[in-house]
């Protein structure tokens, strides 16, 4: 049990400032409650001997302004301490979010998206009681005790004795039992995490289990795992109730020991009644900040256990040159045979796509995890206006190639230099500036037609968007719609018909002014007439950029100036990235 | 500690929905009460401790025989010990009642989800779906754990202190009762009034957080390639701002309540004593009344401390269950029978008469009247534009979508007269859209068909022209496809989604667009080989891949809506309509 990962505490420094506020506060409500206890010890015991109320005004108002003090201190201190544990959380977040969109172009390998969902919220909700509770707490186990005794020993030092010596064993049983709940919260959270990747991939993969009336079946996997995780929940809760359970006994028992001492002392003269009532009073006190230690570390281990799966997707290096860019688009994954070969620091001028030549000769790609090729000795150049067609059966490496132009992942052997300079070398932010993509399989995003036509051009102009719409033959049924381009779009533009979605997708990127047009497979999904019109805006308004396509379609080569058939019969596997350990559970 | 089976649903009803959430904990009650009576005796103990230590040292300082003490040194161990266990015994109950409820939310908004897909989901952001399923179900639980029994035991404790020490000095107790009801009520209520803003806030925003960032991160290859990553990370952002906002609002509230609460247990004990002192001066009160009077006080508030934290809490839960029952309260987005007619055996047909649908709100008719005939035995293909109505087919028969208008008939009884998913175990194919699930090649193939032998499996990879690669590949069908398919080619995807349905092989097979992605040569093959294979049963085949039609019974020629040409290729070759035009004005079509 370590009393506090090294590396939260670094994140914490964000809100040091709160901290410190929440621990002095947290020392002025300790120094209020000794005040207060003493105040009151000394009022009942005048009282006993049978001052009235006048005489005992001096102390009364005193405690008033205690009373008041501690509210103060109460009130701060909570703030303080929440917040900071808010502006800590945020932090993390945003590095989180940042750093796993920096890694996800590797697709395959990158973190689950609805696990780093789930990480990102629930998960640290889970620092809440860390930073807020446990932090400010492990100061103040420290200092409190230390100041509570001190006040005891003033004022009868053997009840001090016997609380200093009683003290230590409540650290010493929290160690005990402490010991065995990791593995447990660990364990819990991951079950949470896991369900929640798996949860984001079946809802999206609902019609498909509805379709094979696998959906019922998924029922049975939920339950499967919330049961569990309610068992795993339960077997640390039991410790941490456990914990608290022989913490306060034994605090009880070391308060019922002094009480009796006390008492007995007290019984035949050896101690005044207010003294004995102050350490009674006291007492718990010295106790509690120990016993509440132990209580917040088992409150926040499920957020301490979330911190380490967040820390290890944070450990994940980037690519060499993406470290160095500090915006998110100076990013290229590389593949792990080539990271690295890019000199360090040597961060070439990007070549100008309008007039450079782009020449790949014998290029081999393989993807992390996989030493078998992706794509196996392309051999391309790429002159400025070019329409360039790719073909070749499924599986030989088009998008590959693709993916390389676009510096999602770098060339494992061979050489590829875009004038003159190589293509590793060039920062990704810029040189994708110059490319526009039409994905094999395109995103669109949760917002208006047009936001999603312009998300490579967002300051193009309602007019640009509906001459890109109509090249793409888009603009038909986009007006059609309900509200024209303002119409919103659900996620993944469910609404839409895959054809019609498709043209947006091609829309998007005509609009993007861009000397490089990358197409993969566009027309698919198109009816005849609209792939012909993707045909025509290809070699007619698009004509002036430099096109390369992989397709499937005859009439698709028809004016291109090169038809390279990619790969022979080599195939890459995919990244041996393991399957998600519900997965499985899909099917049995 | 055997709970017996709970009741999964949250039925829809008007009553809000933390109380239907407490409802479904009914069959736990017992549960839930002895939780609730080991709260209050874990405080009860909590507060007789103080008092009667109290009590031991007043009555000790009188100096008088041993005898007259000794009880209360026993109480006192007694009572450390009682608070103890009772508190564990508490907290285990009430924590394992929330668990056991909060499984069967999560069940429940699963089998919501399952009905309302595709169309009723696609109003839900899936991560936001995954916010609601994980942390608003997590947030629910503080109802069990901090609502229901702490109020109980506020309620006993604070009862029972202020009756004891009305025995003790009657102003003191209305003094204690009128602090123990602000401290317990008006206080909580403050905080929460105080935090309802940032409660109603930040669950959205947490919901709306994780939308972004799983959207950002399915979407991240199209936002890196746009230059649109920074703006999308700006997003999302500004959305966790949102979220900090609401945070600190809610450290404000808590704090707030922190502070008058520790104002109104101190004021009271405060003018307590003041009585107390008085009462002692005018000499109508000794001093070991006047010590236990005060520490009661003192002590009875323990009871109450964690109620303003509660109130917070309870008040998050309110929303999260809110956010919960707007999914559980989605309707059917297709009839259900409720007594669904049994399945024919085969051989199955099926009829549209007038088939008409329009999406939602209004607009154009999707399919406007649309007739078509698929008896045993047929193949039908059904071609035209995009974004014709042909998909809206076959969510119609496969009963994902509702008809507006018309009739759909299965071996001559309307479609809807079945139960959806027996209609899907006879209707059933390739999506044009398919999802690969994160697992290997085998599980996503499997899953059409969990009983499969290897045989099977690997009979219909062949089929889909997919067994050499499977077999070149070093984990062969233990290869993982990564997230949505991303480490498999386009191609390879979609032949995975054609081996999927040659493997369930339903008798009424629906492939829309199975050849897409495809080259040309494998395109014709697998059609060719499609056709044969299905010989003898019903298809539909949507297609934009016009080669090989001359191997189908019918074509279907849709443009918006509507049917605008049918009839076979050789009556359609030369008929100078759509078909022709297509066909002659485009040379080869296809994806
Ligand atoms: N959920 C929905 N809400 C509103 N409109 C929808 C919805 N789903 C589809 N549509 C609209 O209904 C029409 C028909 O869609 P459908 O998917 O059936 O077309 P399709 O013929 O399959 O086209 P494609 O060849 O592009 O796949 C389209 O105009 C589409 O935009
Ligand atoms: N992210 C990836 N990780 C591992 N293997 C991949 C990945 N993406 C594609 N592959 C594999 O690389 C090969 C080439 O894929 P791709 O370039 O998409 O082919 P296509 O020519 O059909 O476009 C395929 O066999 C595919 O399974
Ligand atoms: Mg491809
Ligand atoms: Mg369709």
């Amino acid at each position: 049990m370590r009393a506090a990962d090294p590396r939260l505490l670094r994140h914490a420094r964000a809100a040091r400032t709160c901290l410190i506020l929440a621990v002095l506060l947290g020392l002025a409500v300790t120094g209020l409650i000794v005040a207060q206890a003493a105040l009151l010890a000394r009022a009942l015991a005048a009282a006993a001997l049978g001052t009235g109320g006048r005489a005992l005004a001096g102390t009364l108002l005193l405690l008033l302004g205690v009373v008041a003090a501690r509210a103060v201190a109460a009130y701060g201190g909570e703030a303080a301490a929440l917040r900071a544990a808010a502006r800590v959380k945020s932090q993390l977040r945003r590095k989180l979010i940042g750093h796993c969109l920096r890694l996800a172009p590797a697709a395959a390998d990158g973190p689950r998206p609805g696990q780093v969902g789930a990480q990102a919220t629930r998960g640290l909700d889970g620092l809440d009681p860390y930073f807020a509770r446990y932090l400010p707490q492990l100061v103040l186990s420290v200092l409190v005790p230390a100041a509570v005794v001190a006040t005891v020993i003033a004022t009868d030092w053997v009840s001090g004795v016997v609380i200093a010596v009683t003290l230590p064993l409540i650290p010493l049983f929290a160690a005990l039992v402490g010991l065995h709940t990791k593995a447990a919260t660990r364990r819990q959270w991951r079950l949470l995490a896991q369900l929640g990747g798996h949860f984001l991939d079946v809802v999206q993969g609902l019609p498909t289990l509805k379709a094979f009336g696998r959906a019922k079946f998924q029922e049975g996997v939920i339950a499967t795992v919330t049961s569990e995780h309610r068992s795993a929940a339960m077997a640390t809760l039991r410790i941490a109730f456990l914990s608290a359970l022989v913490l306060e006994l034994s605090a009880a028992l070391a308060t019922a020991l002094v009480a009796v001492e006390t008492g007995l002392r007290l019984l035949y003269g050896h101690l005044p009644y207010q003294a004995a009532l102050l350490v009674l009073l006291l007492t718990p006190e010295a106790y509690l900040p120990l016993r509440a230690v132990a209580a917040q570390y088992h409150a926040s281990a499920e957020g301490t256990a979330a911190a380490e799966t967040i820390f290890a997707i944070l450990d994940t290096p980037l690519p060499a040159r993406a470290v160095r860019g500090t915006a998110v688009t100076g990013t290229a994954v590389t593949g792990t045979a080539v990271r690295g070969t890019a000199p360090p620091g040597a961060a070439a001028p990007v070549p100008d796509l309008r007039s450079a030549t782009i020449s790949l000769a014998g290029v081999t790609v393989a993807y992390p995890g996989s030493d078998r090729p992706a794509l196996d000795g392309l051999n391309l150049d790429i002159g400025p206006g070019e329409l360039i067609a790719l073909i070749g059966a499924s599986g030989t490496g088009k998008s590959t190639a693709l993916r390389l132009l676009l510096r999602f992942v770098d060339a494992g052997s061979g050489i590829a230099r875009a004038g003159g300079t190589d293509l590793a070398a060039i920062p990704a932010g810029q040189w994708r500036a110059q490319i526009a993509w039409v994905p094999q399989h395109p995103r669109l995003f949760q917002g208006s037609v047009a936001d999603n036509i312009s998300l490579g051009q967002p300051r193009a102009s309602r007019a640009a968007i509906m001459d890109a719409a109509r090249l793409a033959g888009a603009a038909a049924f986009v007006e059609a719609l309900p509200h024209g381009y303002d119409t919103p779009l659900d996620e993944q533009a469910a609404r839409l018909s895959a054809g019609e979605r498709q043209q947006l997708a091609l829309a998007r990127a005509f609009l993007r002014d861009a000397p490089l047009l990358l197409l993969d497979e566009p027309t698919a999904h198109l009816a005849p007439d609209a792939a012909a019109a993707i045909d025509d805006a290809i070699r007619g308004p698009l004509a002036g950029r430099t096109i390369i396509v992989a397709t499937h379609r005859v009439p698709g080569l028809a004016g291109a100036s090169q038809v390279i058939t990619v790969g022979g019969d080599r195939r890459a596997e995919p990244a041996s990235r393991p399957a998600s350990p519900l997965a499985g559970a899909v099917i049995r | 500690m055997s709970a017996g089976p709970v009741p999964a649903s949250l039925a829809r009803d008007r009553r809000p929905p933390l109380l239907r959430l407490l409802a479904m904990a009914r069959p736990l009650r017992g549960r839930l009460l002895g939780a609730a009576a080991a709260g209050a005796a874990a405080t009860g103990c909590g507060t007789a401790l103080l008092a009667l230590s109290g009590f031991l040292l007043a009555r000790a300082s009188q100096h008088p025989p041993i005898l007259a003490i000794s009880v209360a040194v026993v109480a006192v161990r007694a009572l450390s010990v009682g608070r103890g266990v009772s508190r564990y015994l508490e907290r285990l109950a009430s924590h394992d009642v929330a668990f056991r409820v909060l499984g069967q939310v999560r069940l429940a908004i699963w089998r919501r989800l399952e009905a309302l897909a595709p169309g009723g989901v696609a109003v839900f952001r899936s991560g936001d779906l995954l916010t609601r399923l994980v942390s608003d179900v997590d947030a629910t639980q503080d109802l069990f754990i901090r609502g229901v029994t702490p109020l109980l035991a506020a309620a006993l404790v604070g009862g029972a202190a202020v009756t004891a020490c009305l025995f003790i000095l009657a102003p003191a107790a209305g003094v204690l009762a009128a602090g123990l009801l602000t401290a317990g009520i008006v206080v909580p209520l403050a905080g929460a009034v105080a935090a309802r803003k940032a409660a109603r806030a930040a669950a959205p925003a947490r919901g709306k957080l994780a939308a972004s960032v799983t959207e950002l991160l399915d979407g991240a290859a199209d936002l890196h390639a746009f230059g649109a990553a920074d703006a999308a990370l700006a997003d999302a952002d500004a959305t966790d701002a949102e979220l900090t906002q609401a945070d600190r609002r809610t450290a404000t509230a808590c704090a707030l309540g922190a502070g008058l609460m520790s104002a109104v247990t101190g004021l009271t004990v405060w003018a307590v004593l003041l009585l107390g002192v008085a009462a002692t001066g005018a000499g109508s009160l000794s001093r070991v009344p006047l010590a236990v009077l005060t520490l009661t006080a003192l002590a009875a508030f323990e009871a109450v401390t964690a109620l303003p934290a509660a109130a917070i809490q309870l008040g998050q839960a309110r929303v999260a269950a809110s956010r919960i029952a707007l999914v559980t309260d989605l309707p059917d987005p297709v009839r259900e029978p409720s007594r669904p007619r049994p399945l024919p055996p085969g051989p199955f047909g099926i009829q549209l008469r007038n088939a008409t649908v329009v999406y939602p709100p209004g607009g154009p008719p999707a399919l406007d009247r649309v007739s078509l005939d698929l008896p045993p035995g047929r193949r039908v293909a059904l071609i035209g534009a995009n974004g014709a109505g042909k998909s809206t087919v076959a969510a119609v028969l496969m009963r994902l979508r509702e008809l507006t208008a018309g009739t759909a008939l299965l071996n001559g009884h309307d479609l809807a007269s079945y139960a959806a998913d027996d209609v899907r175990s006879v209707i059933s194919g390739c999506p044009q859209d398919p999802h690969l699930f994160d697992a290997t090649i085998g599980d996503n193939l499997r899953l059409a068909k969990p009983g499969a032998c290897d045989e099977e499996l690997d009979a219909a990879a062949a089929r889909a022209r997919l067994l050499p690669w499977i077999a070149s590949l070093p984990q062969g069908w233990d290869t993982p496809v990564g997230t949505r398919g991303a480490a498999v080619s386009g191609g390879e995807r979609q032949r995975l989604a054609l081996a999927r349905a040659f493997l369930a092989s339903p008798p009424l097979l629906i492939l829309d667009e199975p050849t897409a992605h495809m080259d040309p040569p494998a395109r014709r093959a697998l059609t060719a080989d499609l056709l044969a294979a299905t010989e003898g049963r019903a298809v539909l085949l949507i297609t934009h891949d016009l080669d090989g039609l001359d191997q189908v019974d019918e074509i279907v020629v849709l443009d918006h809506g509507r049917v605008t040409e049918r009839g076979c290729h050789r009556q359609l070759r030369h008929a100078g309509g759509p078909y022709q035009r297509l066909r002659e004005g485009l040379g080869e079509g296809g994806s």
